[in-house]
């Protein structure tokens, strides 16, 4: 009655929804691309925990370093934390800034966490989260790469290490301003 | 030791699996009885061992045995004894033992049951339901082995999750399991009668009582995982549309679509492929939802662990939704309907819509659930789909089949009369629309809320109404009302225990409606001693207390509830550090009632002790969905018993 | 009555004093809340998530209402920030539509082939069947008899 063909429509049905479900293999539902890359990079002003005002605007023409963490954020923040104090240190006197964003934290948690690694970086709190809302982060730790000309230019979710770090430096520093 | 003995018996359960599948049906085949035996045998032995699988995972955690992997990540020394024991299921690994534990159970009893009373159809029901235990027993060999051999042996465990130290996970994924591997016997019984071309309604006949206790435990799990959301969350909801949520429902869409199908084949003997085609899709995606919650590729408030396990769940979906579509698709012309009808307007009709819309719920939640990885795939670009879609789409679809509730099984079969419409359904119309009249007058201004009120009634009207007209029948042999009612739900317990599960769901559609509509909350930071009011209650702030568990530290905040009615109650929402996770979970503190619950959730405090904010909700209608709960169990337990017998 | 009306005039130096400052409206933060994400969690809205982020960001959401951005304005922010993803349900364009459109479509096209099967059904050659006496009703008859008869 029904040409014979028809009846093989279901399992063929079946078919592209499976290779669907393959392709979910390659993506990671917790990676969120982020809309702002190459675009300018949010201005913010903080007071840091040394008590000074620092502005993003004020560090146009170098290159910005820009990581979020927090003393509960276990174990990446406290993985990376040497690897941000080495870099800062190797990378101070060749135009860069690193400067670190304290979310949703308690000021005793932050500034043990600070002494502990011994940050020498400016650190500042963002207590409203406004900050942390600006750049899109979801997570803790995420580093943004701010170029000369201010603007975002790489993100890392996720504890970076001290080659990921010089290796974005690096080639935003040959960069004109 | 236990590393090595627990892996044995696994592999051995393995081998098993695959040498009984085989060999039963190499026994339908050929009919030989000893390959048969042989089978049988084998399914008992697995069951054996996987039991002495779970007996040493059990020991090891009692035993605070860190060697073994599973036990070390999942516990530790602080962890309290009851979670030591059901931490066996709390992690991935644990979840699959847990599964093939119960299909191995199932298997048995089809041993029992089936070996003398369905000699064509056994054989094959058993290959395919040693075949799927093979296929979980192959996860627990190869991606997901409970028994990994941990080294060096860490001095403490890693501790379990905290939000499944609660009584809600104890049972939660074990009543969900026993929903969806029941499946796998209707789904066997399915196979087997297109193997052997006995497509007619015996399939369906025998296993009648196996879908219902299938699709009651699913049901069960999917309250008791609403129960859990409420109380452990922290948000006072007890649906996120979550994906894994969603990964539950759609069965339980799909499966509730079946139990209604059948009853049309039983009767008229239409709809024979659509029922095949059902329940394996039904089947299909038990295994789907056990694929979502592994394979990482949504994330989840489930998700376990990634790994290659995803892998293997697809690779067996794909073989059993290809393989029974084609085998369906081969018996095509053994499946044509036999039965006649005569109108549009008729029970069959209503239970054709009835599938339609289960069905296209399903469907919604289906393409809702993959859209963001359709997007990934096509744009590149994520995107969420959460509860503004679902709910759009789905509640107009519920509301329709609250409707058909009440009209499916009360109008005739075949065509129905004007008389026949008249007499059921024009009381229970007018009841219904008096209610929302009665609501709109109160103050009730939502449509939707008024329309699902009014089908509340509507519906409750025709089964009341029905069943006051049989007890009244039955009353003329000098019956008295009380033994009339009992003789009559006995007497016609399929019937009316259908009817006694409907009045579940709308006891729970009455809860849903009125928690949603009429649920109200507040945020605010209190000093000590200071006071907040909502809905007629009055809260203080007493203070903060701090302390030490086994395995976590916590504070808890005092406050006193107070509305005049009740009297005062204390209060303790708190907040639960525990070293292993990265931000407190919450406590929350509730007071529950029947028409409304207090919920308190406590936010940030300050270290001295002297404020705290807190979220106040005053949540309505809260406890009829456990309430419908209850009234499932009741009318699932009453269609399951067996027939009355008739007097020679 | 006088301290009604020192309550408004107070309200109005508070308004006026606060130079583009709007009153908020309790509801309209839950409702922008309710369409968003909570970042932190899965598939809870902001509104809804009890966590430290979606209190943040219910915070933010606030102060932009307050400074007189419109609903559709605030979260074209977020979307801005954070991406499409941030929408707990897909904006009604290009090819989100099709999330929208589908389900009522596959509705409709359920509706067509139960219509067609009705049909198909109600042509196949009636069993000849006295009309009159609905079945349902006949084996209800048959059942209480039965139980009629029995002791």
């Amino acid at each position: 009655m029904r040409a014979s063909w028809l009846r093989w429509v279901i399992p063929a049905a079946v078919v592209p929804v499976l290779m669907l479900l393959a392709y979910g293999f390659k993506t990671n539902p917790r990676e969120i691309p982020s809309p702002l890359l190459d675009r300018p990079a949010a201005a913010f002003t903080v007071t840091t925990f040394a008590g000074s005002p620092l502005s993003l605007e004020s560090l146009r023409g170098k290159v910005v370093m820009l990581n979020f963490w927090a003393s509960w954020c276990r174990p990446a923040c406290y993985e990376e934390a040497p690897a941000l104090e080495r870099t800062w240190r190797e990378y101070k006197d060749k135009g860069v800034v690193v400067v670190g964003i304290d979310i949703q934290d308690r000021e005793e948690a932050a500034r043990t966490f600070l002494a502990e690694f011994g940050h020498s970086f400016p650190n500042a709190p963002d207590p409203a989260g406004r900050i942390a809302v600006d750049y899109g982060v979801y997570g803790v730790p995420e580093t943004f790469f701010i170029d000369r000309k201010g603007r975002v230019r790489f993100k890392q979710v996720g504890a970076l290490t001290d080659e990921l770090a010089r290796q974005r430096l690096d080639t935003l520093l040959k960069e004109p301003s | 030791m236990i590393p090595e003995l627990g892996y044995g018996a696994t592999v051995a359960a393995l081998a098993l699996a695959l040498w009984g599948a085989v060999a039963t049906a190499g026994a339908a085949r050929t009919g030989r009885a000893d390959l048969l035996r042989s089978g049988e045998r084998a399914a008992v032995g697995i069951w054996v061992l996987i039991t002495a699988c779970i007996a040493l995972m059990l020991y090891a955690f009692l035993t605070f045995d860190f060697s073994v992997r599973y036990v070390a990540f999942n516990t530790n020394r602080g962890t309290p004894f009851y979670y030591r024991i059901t931490a066996l299921w709390g992690a991935l690994e644990g979840s699959i033992v847990l599964w093939s534990w119960l299909l191995s159970i199932y298997a048995l009893i089809v041993v029992v049951q089936y070996r003398r009373r369905q000699p064509e159809l056994y054989p094959w029901v058993l290959s395919v339901m040693l075949g799927t235990l093979a296929f979980f027993l192959l996860v627990m060999t190869i991606p997901a082995p409970p028994f990994e051999r941990l080294s060096p042996i860490p001095p403490d465990g890693r501790g379990l999750n905290p939000l499944l130290e609660d009584s809600g996970m104890i049972t939660h994924p074990v009543a969900l399991y026993l929903g969806f591997t029941g499946f796998t016997v209707p789904f066997a019984f399915a196979v087997a009668a297109l193997i052997v071309k006995r497509t007619g309604e015996e399939w369906i006949t025998i296993t009648r009582r196996w879908t219902i206790i299938a699709w009651y435990f699913l049901s069960l799990g999917l309250l008791i995982g609403g129960w859990w959301s409420y109380h452990v969350l922290g948000w006072g909801g007890y649906w996120a549309w979550d994906p894994v949520e969603n990964a539950a429902f759609m069965p339980w869409l799909t499966a509730t679509a079946f139990l209604h199908s059948v009853m049309i084949q039983e009767r008229r003997h239409m709809l024979k492929l659509w029922n095949l085609g059902l329940i394996f899709l039904t089947f299909g995606l038990t295994l789907f939802g056990t694929f979502l919650t592994r394979s990482g590729i949504i994330g989840s408030v489930h998700s376990f662990t990634q790994g290659s396990i995803g892998v293997f769940f697809l690779a067996f979906l794909a073989l059993v939704l290809l393989g029974s579509f084609s085998l369906l698709a081969s018996r095509v012309d053994r499946l044509r309907a036999e039965g006649v009808l005569d109108s549009v307007v008729s029970r069959e009709s209503m239970f054709l819509l009835n599938n339609l819309f289960l069905v296209a719920a399903a469907f919604t939640v289906f393409f809702g659930t993959v859209f963001p990885l359709l997007s990934e795939a096509v744009r590149g670009v994520k995107v969420s789909v959460g509860a503004p879609f679902f709910n759009l789409v789905n509640i107009p679809i519920f509301l329709a089949l609250l409707f058909l509730m009440g009209v499916g099984p009360l109008i005739a079969w075949r065509r129905a009369s004007a008389e026949n419409l008249k007499r059921n359904f024009l009381k229970p119309v007018l009841a219904g629309v008096v209610a929302a009249a009665i609501l709109r007058g109160l103050g009730v201004g939502n449509a939707l809320v008024l329309t699902a009120m009014a089908l509340v009634v509507f519906v409750a009207g025709t089964i009341s109404l029905d069943l006051f007209r049989a007890v009244r029948t039955r009353r003329r042999n000098g019956n008295g009302w009380a033994a009339a009612t009992f003789g009559l739900l006995l007497r016609q317990n399929r019937r009316y225990g259908g009817f006694i599960v409907h009045l579940g769901i709308l006891v729970i559609a009455l809860g849903v409606a009125g928690s949603q509509a009429w649920s109200v909350q507040t945020e605010v930071t209190l000093q000590k001693g200071q006071t907040v009011d909502l809905a007629g209650y009055h809260v203080r702030f007493d203070g903060l207390d701090a302390t030490e568990e086994s395995n976590h530290a916590k504070v808890t905040g005092t406050f006193t509830l107070s509305n005049g009615r009740r009297g005062e109650t204390v209060l303790l929402p708190g907040r639960k550090f525990y070293p292993q996770e990265q931000t407190p979970i919450a406590a929350v503190d509730y007071r529950l009632g029947l028409l409304e619950d207090v919920y308190l959730v406590l936010g940030d405090f300050s270290r001295d002790g002297s404020q705290a904010t807190v979220k106040l909700q005053v949540n309505r209608m809260v406890s009829w969905l456990w309430i419908g709960g209850l009234v499932l169990t009741l009318g699932a337990a009453l269609a399951i018993l067996p027939e009355a017998r008739r007097p020679a | 009555m006088i301290r009604g009306l020192a309550g408004v005039l107070a309200t109005l130096v508070l308004l006026t004093g606060a130079a583009a400052a709007v009153p908020v409206d309790e509801k309209t933060v839950h409702d922008v809340a309710a369409q968003l994400r909570c970042v932190v969690c899965q598939s809870l809205s902001v509104a809804d998530s009890p966590s430290e982020t979606a209190n943040q960001m219910r915070g933010i959401i606030r102060e932009r209402l307050a400074a007189g951005e419109s609903p559709a304005e605030v979260r074209a922010y977020f979307v801005e920030k954070y991406g499409e993803w941030i929408l707990l349900a897909p904006p009604k364009s290009g090819f989100n539509l099709l999330v929208w459109v589908v389900p009522f479509a596959g509705l409709g096209l359920g509706l067509v082939l139960v219509a067609i099967v009705l049909r198909r059904w109600s042509r196949n050659t009636p069993s000849g069947a006295p009309a009159g006496v609905d079945p349902a009703l006949r084996e209800r008859i048959r059942r209480e008899m039965a139980e009629k008869d029995s002791p």
